[in-house]
């Protein structure tokens, strides 16, 4: 398998670094300076191969507080950052249906 | 890189021979699958110990007409996913009654010692001398085998039938 | 049930001390997530989109009341009050925390549950017929089989890093409902010429992106060369297997390309030399195995006795769940009873803490503490006294349980999906909310009778789509969702793989498409009773194609 460090990036506008938080595998955003954050509004932005690739050796190397680190697309509209596609957005917000409690007694 | 042999972790008396070097003749050596097979007859009459380093590829029933001579094999493991050496090492040890050490090389986890231990490994080349030091502990962790491999153990099946029948003995005793 | 012993108690014991160490190694950093992931997978704890999921072992479907409870304590106090059974028998939490996981395990260890074998590529958790010990129609109990496989399997030394993950199936009944003949080892036990019982054992068999149905190797195996004619299988997989390409690790690459005679011969010839050896089952074994499965102590019990007779005539819903849900037993007075994990809008085969606690409640009550999960998502009571069904259906209905409709167009099996799968392209959960939406009347859904709808969000096609009589199988294009529909697959003895209806539709379609689909049934079908299986089988797909295309 290839690590995501060997893999060829390209990248076709703003994106950000995701993982899931060691601990309870949370969704977290690689922020820029150098931590993590649950808010994707928090997460650092790169428009460029070279920063994408930089934030992403980054996060991988933080092994230990995050698993999986990957970048994800994102669409910016006024500084207000969103995930760029369906897979995201369901990690950002969770199912698009309600969860099976409601289902119970 | 720490070498456990047999629980302990000992200094490697083997050399490392490759392609083409010259195999001294009274040191213990390992020596490529290809080079045994070509040289058989050399090695045969060498005053040292010959081991073989057996690509995981090939059937190890080519080894048999080797076997008696070779005081060690070495199967490969090139990631710690790739298990086909541990179907060797059951074969060397099962069917063709190898007792000479059997290594393992390559990636190996810790968390593998025991299945490489029950398929018949007695040496482990380990690449972190904290799991070189752990090995005992490890390979200690269960007490209960569901099926029969290389190490011999007693399998659940069979130990629960000793156990019927020892309750059974002390029943009719009373 | 089969009831544990010590050694089974501190086999578990003992891989949760392991696991705990090994959570704590990672946790602390001296393991990397490279290093960790096998020895979590080993365990049954997944990394999804949202959180770790955490896939509990459920062996052959059986499930005490105990053990239920267990699940609902999991669910409500580490996890967010639900849980989802699978295809494969098992049960998935889907919000589990790895801080929390070493007590989970302890906890379930404590009800005789675990993760073992329900990741990696191992030998998987063995799943069979889910009315297995109580079918009239089967000649053995095959649960004894897969116990004694699931032993011989249990952290195998030698094949715990096959190339791929290996499923095997068991089946002991005419007709089939454990789909063998797609698993990478079906068995199917059956009596030869002389009387005996013994296996057919099927190869090859499997659904992912290149779904073949399995190959008969061997037509009778007696029982005592069950498990080394098994270890040759594996072993000759193990050595020859491909693993240069995950795609095409499984057996049944290997099976293909060999052919199943020449694959055949290589395990015969492995066989051979262990044949007689330590796997050699000596009927001493068999009988201690069979000995702890413990079967309930029925009553002497009549069929259809009055207060059935009562609640059917006078209850037109109830007479509609017990024509729907309930099977013979093979015990006169008693009834296999199906849970529906269906009910319109729900996702397929999630129960919440408050039905597994009922659930746990009423099996303790009315079928000897005992629950089965069937490869269809639904739960079963399997050994329920006829005259407590009118009671135990008003229950079941409190806790949303029993929609009657079992093997109907909304019993649907679906995969989780993109919505918690980190592997899927497309979302198969709304899909089939959506669609049991549309069938939710009942008349019509049992005016088309059985139907099978399957779907999957992505070609690993854990949704069985393939052995859908309608698959739906989910693809990304260009971003989007689009769905391919398959037609005529079917999953039981007489297995066959589905023939693609035509291009792919994009998500808002699907549920026009599908009850386009089924119009065309009601109105090519022969005859009232004909079902969507045999019309596909009759007409072939053509005849759908033209009138689900016609004005799209």
């Amino acid at each position: 398998m290839t690590s995501p460090l060997q893999q060829k990036l390209k990248i076709a506008g703003p994106v950000v670094v995701t993982a899931n938080r060691l601990g309870d595998g949370v969704v977290v955003y690689r922020t820029a300076d150098n931590g993590w954050s649950t808010q994707i509004g928090a997460a650092a932005i790169a428009t460029t191969v070279p920063a994408a690739t930089e934030l992403l050796h980054a996060a991988i190397a933080d092994d230990i507080s995050a698993v999986g680190a990957y970048i994800a697309p994102v669409e910016v509209d006024a500084g207000r950052i969103q995930p760029g596609n369906m897979r995201e957005r369901i990690r950002l917000q969770g199912p698009t249906f309600d969860l099976p409690a409601i289902f119970g007694i | 890189m720490p070498l456990v042999k047999n629980g302990k972790i000992i200094d490697d008396p083997y050399l490392r021979v490759l392609d083409d070097a010259p195999v001294p003749d009274d040191t213990a050596v390992i020596v490529p699958a290809e080079r045994l097979l070509a040289d058989a007859g050399d090695f045969a009459l060498r005053a040292g110990r010959t081991g073989v380093l057996w690509p995981n590829a090939r059937n190890v029933s080519d080894l048999v007409p080797h076997l008696e001579r070779l005081s060690l094999v070495a199967l490969i493991f090139p990631t710690f996913r790739d298990g086909r050496a541990y179907s060797q090492a059951r074969i060397l040890r099962e069917r063709y009654n190898f007792r000479g050490e059997l290594r393992a090389t390559g990636d190996i986890l810790r968390d593998q010692f025991l299945f490489l231990h029950r398929a018949g490994f007695n040496a482990f080349e380990v690449a972190k001398a904290t799991d070189a030091s752990a090995f005992v502990d490890v390979i200690r962790r269960f007490s209960v085998f569901y099926q029969p491999a290389a190490d011999g153990q007693s399998i659940a099946l069979r130990r629960r039938l000793d156990h019927t029948g020892s309750r059974s003995a002390t029943n009719s005793m009373a | 049930m089969y009831l544990y012993d010590d050694f089974d108690r501190t086999l578990v014991d003992e891989r949760i001390d392991e696991f705990r160490d090994q959570v704590a190694r990672r946790l602390s950093g001296e393991l990397t997530e490279e290093q960790f992931k096998p020895l979590r997978l080993m365990n049954g704890v997944y990394l999804q989109l949202h959180a770790y999921m955490l896939r509990i072992a459920i062996p052959y479907g059986t499930l005490s009341s105990e053990q239920m409870r267990m699940l609902a304590h999991i669910a409500r106090r580490y996890d967010r009050n639900y849980g989802h059974f699978t295809t494969r028998q098992n049960l998935q939490f889907n919000w589990i925390k790895l801080e929390d996981l070493p007590d989970v395990m302890a906890d379930l260890g404590r009800a005789g549950l675990h993760g073992m074998q329900t990741s990696g590529n191992c030998v998987r958790n063995i799943t069979t017929d889910q009315w297995a010990g109580v079918a009239p129609d089967e000649i053995e109990d095959p649960r004894i089989w897969a116990e004694i496989l699931r032993q011989h399997s249990t952290l195998h030394p030698e094949f715990s890093f096959l190339p791929r993950k290996f499923k095997i199936a068991i089946t002991a009944a005419s007709h089939d409902r454990a789909a063998v003949r797609v698993h990478d080892i079906g068995l199917r036990l059956h009596r030869n010429g002389a009387g005996e019982t013994g296996f057919e054992v099927m190869v090859g068999g499997g659904l992912g992106r290149t779904p073949f149905i399995g190959k008969t190797i061997k037509a009778f195996l007696p029982k005592r060369d069950l498990l080394s004619y098994v270890e040759a299988i594996l072993r000759v997989y193990n050595q020859y297997g491909r693993r240069d390409n995950i795609y095409k690790a499984r057996i049944k690459i290997l099976v293909h390309d060999l052919g199943a005679e020449a694959f055949a011969k290589e395990v015969d010839a492995e066989w051979q030399v262990i044949k007689d050896g330590a796997l050699a089952l000596d009927p001493a074994h068999a009988a201690d195995i069979t000995a702890r499965f413990r079967y309930p102590e029925y009553e002497r019990l009549d069929d259809n006795p009055e207060e059935l007779r009562k609640a059917r005539s006078s209850n037109r819903r109830f007479a509609t769940w017990l024509d729907n849900s309930i099977a013979n037993h093979k015990v006169s007075g008693y009834a296999i009873v199906t849970l529906s994990l269906k009910p319109e809008g729900g996702p397929p085969g999630d129960a919440t803490a408050e039905q597994m606690e009922s659930i746990a409640a009423l099996a303790g009550r009315y079928s000897f503490g005992e629950i089965r999960v069937g490869h269809e998502q639904n739960l079963v009571l399997p050994h329920v006294a006829q005259r407590d069904l009118p009671t135990l259906w008003e229950k079941l209905e409190t806790i949303g349980v029993a929609t009657p409709n079992v093997g109907l167009v909304s019993d649907i099996i679906a995969c989780p999906g993109l919505d918690y799968c980190s592997l899927a392209n497309t979302r198969s959960i709304p899909i089939a909310q959506e669609l049991t939406r549309r069938f939710r009347n009942l008349d019509v859904a049992h005016d088309l009778g059985r139907l099978h709808i399957n779907i999957s969000g992505c070609i690993n096609a854990c949704g069985h789509h393939h052995v859908g009589h309608i698959g739906i199988l989910g693809v990304e294009k260009n971003g989007e969702e689009f769905f391919q529909i398959t037609l005529g697959g079917r999953a039981d003895e007489q297995a066959e793989l589905g023939a693609l209806l035509g291009p792919a539709v994009p998500y808002a379609e699907v549920a026009d498409v599908i009850e386009d689909v089924v119009a065309a049934y009601v109105e090519l079908r022969e005859r009232p009773n004909e079902l969507f299986i045999e019309t596909v089988n009759r007409v072939g797909v053509e005849p759908f194609k033209e009138r689900v295309y016609a004005t799209r």
